[in-house]
């Protein structure tokens, strides 16, 4: 048990201490000072401004920020759909795979635009490497930085005074992957490499098996199948961008996808690398960086509270099966806890606190099955996605949503204190609660209203295969992740369905956009805005007290939206065993 | 004037809002019974949709009595009497809510009843020309228009809204300011402003209608107490944001429960689904009743704040503005100082004593009424037992010679003696005309005088100087701690002076202002304002005379004096009836009181949530999954009991908080930072426990009654 707490404490030691000199390096390139990578990357810069004709110079108000940031995505949207649908007349299909179904290939399209990574469908089976290479992972990286954009525009917001310009959508999108995502993919594609996950374009290899084993109707089988393709490069931007599809359908518990301890660990950090980091950054912009830290500790604190219970609920093992007399608990000869639905060479530590993090961050990735943790340890994966996507959440996204919390938590705490609500000297007035409000209510809106469609229409009932709670628990996450962004499943539901794979892509569509815009509008109020200088009449935003202040609200709301669910969920799964 | 927060808003303080209260004191009873006539009145749901959160729970009410009726036709989805209940609990919710803003809107109905008697028609003389002697023809009131000039004579109600321009005459205002001392009212100068409704007790003025019928002074004043054209401040409509924000979502909770449950019965093939009486039970305990029922009652109790303490807010949005002041702009006379100089000390010079001074400045000040002549006659006799009257033994041949204009000094002549006092060039061009000189030493102390913030008075005899008077301006008594106080808030003040740069130095150091503002002219004092707001600051200021009338136009919380000039008054949001320069401060207090209540009380609502919900999820969800009763951790009766109790909580929380609403919640400047925590700790840790026992005790009594 003490293994498993140093583990989670050397995982948590390494991302804090990462966070300062990358946030500092990701401030520096949005603010376009010089970093190392400088004379590397500027010349490529200009080339890509050059070639596209885009003026990187150009201000833009929110408004024309926000249509810049649709109209790519939608461009983004069409190229990834049009792909799936012709796939079979393009190169590199050693498979020879037909053309993905519409509503499939629409949801799939969506999914990975959206940063949310959801997948109906199963990887190896459905999709050529092309499509894998020129749609996923590009999206990949497409997605992940749209996210960073509009975040670094709502930091301008603070930061900026008296006027109405955000920065420029295609240098903060240029940037965010030529001086951030791109080196860090590089390296860690490298990394994982060596940990053994494959990158060729080779197709599928027949390979004898070491024992034979009986089919279901009774034949020896004696060859296998491995899957194999350009996973290394897609996997490094999958975790690092906070997106999460799997190049294979069992995503990072696929051995070519995560062949070893480290690699989990490499991955784990790949994850939460970037969303804390950018707490350091958006510190570091609005000239403060102890605004950053207070927010990291804010996301840091939940998610070590979740972690905790997750681990202990995992490594308290199955009571049904205890009940049969099973040793369960950890010892030199075991693990322990319930292992089902996770890989041996993770454990229970690794497995839970993947969940954790994946899940708290809007990746999605699973290196194990959530349908099989146990009521509680699902509960919390769940929980944390509900939250909005806010304990660090997708790269860009998290701390965007995060900030409409701050906002909601400066405007309660300034009424308290007797003084118009402000944050980093801008006045917090109807306009931003207005927009604070979409973006913490849409998520849950369509989570809420998402799952109760499914429960009524004989469509969405007939994708539940599992009897009570745990059923109604399935659909549940389904939406939360959807409706997040998140991209992870509980699996357990036929999810590839017309019905499924269209209210899904829905979800994620709202749940990107309908967030991104107000977000977007905050920045457009806030940065016409005069600055109000700090007295001691100012409430302090930096501090414990400001810090427990900010986690109340954000556990509050989610509590209170999603109780009553949750308690027909895995609540009342865990209370009936 | 500190408040005593168990004082604040509650009663009478000392010297304060004299009129109102005393016309508030009989009503008692007949008040509470006119505010429960209204909140029934109030139900109209044309009403009640200005206010989304209590709208939902009429709604629900609604709703819930349809259900009733149709159990007692025998189709109920639960027990008539429960469903009733619920019903009726909910429809009380609606009432207390409105009983409370009802409530509120009484004291400023009473006191727009009192102005009214007040502005009754009356006969106008109206002039054909403005001219003294001019002929007038009588004429209502009504029929009066801007531009026409009347003459009003003792006696008279002045019959509308006007400039002095031919006169001078004592104005009973009590009407308006409840302060029954007449006030002189005169052409020219600061106090050439009149108020429709007003007494003239001697004399004569003539005057020019600044406002036509209905749009006077006194209307716009029962307008505003009245709270008929109350609008949403911005930090209002801000908060009814997040309110509605959290109100769509339990709406949603609440309707997606029902096929939630639906499902759940289905999947699980055992118990009941959900029945709608509890989920818009769930709903109206869930939505922030408590803050949404008390939000309207809150704004307008903190408008009935400033009333009481004499104050007219023009627009809801400058006593918001009020809580959010960074910088105080005082006027040095009278808000730091007492308006007078005083003399402290006297400083001979060459062989003259001490004594022999004091006893000429004292001979030379005995006639001489200002408060500094007074106060020289004073310290002379404190000081060296000198007589202190000019009653009985005035030496006889006494000449006075008064103050002038034109020589700057006053003095007396008497046996052959000339002394003469008066400000030190004044008297130093005197002593050289009688062809004496002025000793260096003079020109020393009167520097030095100087330099110390003080006033040098020079006093001569037959032209020969005897030494110097040092006059001094006295701050006011607490005035440092207060301002002390104010920097916790957050709060910068300023001092305003037309003194030169050394002595007003010396004022702000010893009252403790962190800035000043010398030599000060109405440009000077305008640009002063544009450079902190430029800033970002808000700032506040007050003022009287018609050349303030700019910066009050510019200052984002601009008090004007009741005794000041129309220009002035248009150009505030806010007008002192009591024309006391220190009210400023109070304001900032009122106007924190105001938003300091609504967070608390909304930290207070969406805590009292997390402990309903373990009272109503368990009973709501007992009857599809049993399991979920481990969550009754109160042990409440029966579901029905449970859901009922935390209904009636709900419904009662809201009048226990009447009285908070009204008054306030307490404001002590003790810095952001304390003042967080000590709010967080008391309404939202409170907000979490006072439920539970709430809940519990109303179980217990409904299971004694037999109820559950």
């Amino acid at each position: 048990m003490t293994f498993t707490w140093i583990q989670l404490g050397l995982y948590l030691f390494i991302l804090l201490l990462l966070v300062k000199p990358l946030g500092s390096y990701m401030a520096r390139v949005y603010e376009g000072e010089r970093t190392f990578l400088t004379p590397l990357i500027r010349p490529i810069e200009h080339l890509v401004y050059r070639i596209t004709g885009l003026r990187g110079d150009e201000e833009m108000d929110w408004k024309t920020y926000a249509v810049a940031v649709l109209l790519f995505n939608l461009v983004g949207l069409l190229l990834l759909y049009g792909l799936q649908r012709i796939q079979s007349a393009l190169p590199l299909n050693p498979q020879n795979l037909g053309a993905v179904r519409p509503d499939t290939a629409f949801n799939a399209a969506v999914s990975f635009v959206t940063n949310t990574n959801w997948q109906s469908y199963s990887g190896e089976t459905t999709m050529s490497y092309l499509v894998q290479m020129l749609g996923f992972t590009v999206q990949n990286f497409l997605s992940a930085a749209t996210g960073m954009a509009i975040l670094v525009a709502l930091v301008r917001g603070f930061v900026r005074h008296s006027g109405s310009t955000i920065g420029n959508f295609w240098t903060d999108m240029t940037r965010s992957i030529l001086y951030i995502l791109l080196p860090l993919a590089f390296v860690l594609a490298l990394a994982l490499v060596s940990q053994g996950v494959v990158q060729t374009f080779h197709s599928s290899q027949q390979v004898s098996l070491l024992q034979p084993i009986q089919g279901a109707s009774n034949q020896t089988i004696n060859q296998q199948t491995l899957a194999l393709g350009p996973a290394a490069s897609q996997v490094a931007i999958k975790q690092l961008g906070t997106n999460g599809g799997g190049f294979f359908n069992v995503n990072s518990s696929h051995p070519f996808e995560n062949p070893t301890p480290f690699s989990n660990f490499l991955e784990m950090l790949a994850i939460l690398l970037i969303p804390a980091a950018l707490c350091y950054t958006f510190g570091k912009m609005v000239g403060d960086t102890r605004k950053g830290w207070a927010i990291l500790a804010a996301m840091t604190i939940i998610f070590v509270a979740m972690l905790s219970v997750t681990v202990w609920a995992e490594q308290s093992g199955n009571p049904a099966i205890t009940k049969l007399g099973v040793d369960q608990t950890a010892s030199s000869f075991q693990s322990g806890g319930n292992m089902e639905g996770k890989e041996v060479r993770f454990g229970v530590a690794n497995s839970a606190l993947w969940a954790t993090v994946t899940t708290s961050a809007s990746n999605g990735s699973v290196n194990s099955m959530n349908d099989s943790f146990t009521p509680l340890g699902g509960l919390v994966p769940m929980w944390l996605i509900q939250l909005g996507e806010v304990v660090y959440g997708g790269v860009g996204s998290g701390l965007y949503g995060m900030l409409a919390f701050v906002i909601i938590a400066v405007f309660v705490a300034g009424l308290m204190i007797g003084r118009t609500p402000e944050y980093l000297g801008k006045k917090i007035e109807s306009y931003e609660m207005k927009m604070a409000s979409l973006i913490v209510l849409i998520p849950i809106i369509i989570v809420l209203f998402g799952t109760a469609i499914s429960v009524l229409v004989p469509a969405g009932k007939a994708g539940v295969y599992n009897p009570g709670p745990h059923g109604f628990s399935e659909v549940l996450y389904a939406f939360s992740s959807a409706g997040n962004n998140n991209g992870s499943a509980f699996a357990g539901i036929g999810a590839n369905t017309t019905y499924y794979n269209t209210i899904l892509a829905f979800a994620m569509l709202l749940g990107r956009y309908w967030l991104a815009i107000p977000a977007l509008a905050i920045a457009g109020s806030l940065v016409r805005k005069k600055t109000v200088p700090v007295s001691s009449g100012t409430l302090p935003t930096h501090t414990p007290l400001f810090i427990v202040w900010l986690i109340m609200v954000v556990i509050v709301v989610g509590a209170l939206s999603f109780l009553p669910a949750l308690s027909l969920g895995p609540l009342a799964e865990y209370l009936m065993r | 004037m500190t408040q005593d927060p168990r004082l604040s808003g509650v009663g009478p303080t000392q010297g304060q809002g004299t009129t109102y209260l005393r016309k508030q004191a009989p009503l008692g009873v007949k008040v509470y019974r006119q505010a429960i006539i209204d909140a029934f009145l109030k139900l109209n749901p044309r009403w009640m949709l200005r206010n989304p959160v209590m709208f939902v729970v009429e709604v629900g009410s609604v709703l819930t009595t349809a259900l009733w009726v149709q159990a007692l036709l025998g189709h109920g989805e639960a027990k008539a009497s429960f469903i009733g209940a619920i019903a009726l609990w909910l429809w009380l919710t609606v009432l207390f809510a409105n009983f409370s803003e009802a409530l509120a809107e009484s004291r400023g109905k009473a006191q727009a009843a009192a102005l009214r008697r007040a502005r009754q028609e009356t006969r106008a003389k109206r002039l054909s020309h403005p001219k003294y002697g001019a002929q007038y023809d009588l004429v209502p009131s009504s029929a009066l228009r801007q531009n026409d000039a009347f003459i009003v004579e003792a006696g008279d109600i002045i019959p509308a809204d006007g400039e002095v321009i031919e006169g001078v005459a004592s104005v009973d205002e009590s009407a308006i300011t409840g302060e029954s001392a007449p006030v002189i009212r005169e052409s020219g100068g600061d106090r050439n402003a009149v108020t429709g409704g007003t007494r003239v007790l001697s004399d004569w003025l003539i005057v020019r209608v600044t406002a036509s019928p209905g749009e006077g002074f006194l209307d716009r004043i029962i307008s505003l107490v009245e709270g008929a054209k109350r609008q949403k401040t911005p930090n209002e409509i801000a908060l009814n944001t997040l309110l509605a924000a959290f109100t769509i979502v339990f709406l949603v909770v609440c309707i997606t429960l029902l096929p939630y449950s639906l499902f759940s019965v289905e999947v699980s093939h055992q118990g009941m689904p959900v029945t709608v009486t509890v989920l818009v039970a769930l709903l109206v305990c869930l939505i922030p009743t408590t803050i949404g029922g008390l939000l309207p009652a809150i704004g307008i109790a903190g408008m009935d704040r400033l009333i009481r303490r004499n104050i007219i807010a023009l627009s809801g949005r400058a006593v918001e503005a009020a809580g959010d002041v960074d910088v105080l702009l005082l006027d040095k006379t009278g808000t730091i100082t007492l308006g007078n100089r005083e003399a402290v000390e006297f400083i001979s010079v060459g062989k003259v004593s001490e004594p022999e001074l004091a006893e000429a400045a004292q001979l030379a000040s005995l006639a001489d009424e200002t408060p500094e002549g007074r106060s020289i006659v004073v310290l002379a006799k404190e000081k060296y037992g000198l007589r202190g009257s000019a009653g009985r033994d005035e030496p006889r041949g006494m000449h006075f010679i008064p103050f002038s204009a034109q020589t700057r000094m006053s003095g007396v002549d008497l046996d052959g003696l000339s002394i003469r006092k008066g400000a030190a060039d004044a008297i130093m061009a005197y002593i050289q005309q009688q062809g004496k000189s002025v000793p260096q030493e003079l020109k020393a102390i009167v520097e030095s005088i100087s330099k110390a913030g003080g006033t040098p008075l020079v006093v001569a005899r037959n032209g020969e100087a005897l030494g110097v008077v040092y006059l001094k301006d006295i701050v006011k008594g607490g005035i440092k701690e207060r301002f002390t106080k104010m920097r916790k808030m957050g709060i910068k003040t300023v001092m305003i002076t037309g003194d030169n740069p050394l002595t007003a130095t010396a004022i702000a150091a010893e009252a403790g202002v962190d800035d000043f503002l010398a030599e000060a002219t109405p440009e000077t004092k305008l640009k002063l304002i544009r450079e902190y707001q430029a800033g970002g600051r808000l700032v506040a200021m007050t003022g009287d005379g018609t050349n303030d009338a700019p910066a009050l136009a510019q200052a984002d919380v601009a008090v004007a004096m009741n005794t000041g000039t129309q220009p002035a008054r248009e150009a505030a949001n806010m007008i002192d009836l009591e024309s006391s320069p220190t009210k400023l401060i109070e304001i900032v207090e009122i106007g924190k009181q105001l938003l300091m209540t609504r967070g608390a009380l909304t930290t207070f609502s969406i805590s009292n949530d997390v402990s309903k919900y373990f009272v109503i999820i368990p009973a709501a969800f007992a009857s599809t999954y049993p399991a979920l009763g481990a969550m009754n951790i109160l042990h409440l009766a029966t579901p029905e009991s449970a859901v009922l109790s935390a209904v009636i909580f709900n419904a009662l929380i809201i009048i226990a908080l009447i009285p908070l609403a009204l008054r306030g919640v307490p404001y002590r400047p003790v810095g952001a930072a304390r003042l967080f925590r000590n709010n967080l700790l008391v309404y939202g840790l409170g907000g979490l426990i006072v439920p539970f026992i709430g809940i519990k005790l109303i179980d217990m009594i409904l299971v004694a009654l037999r109820l559950a």
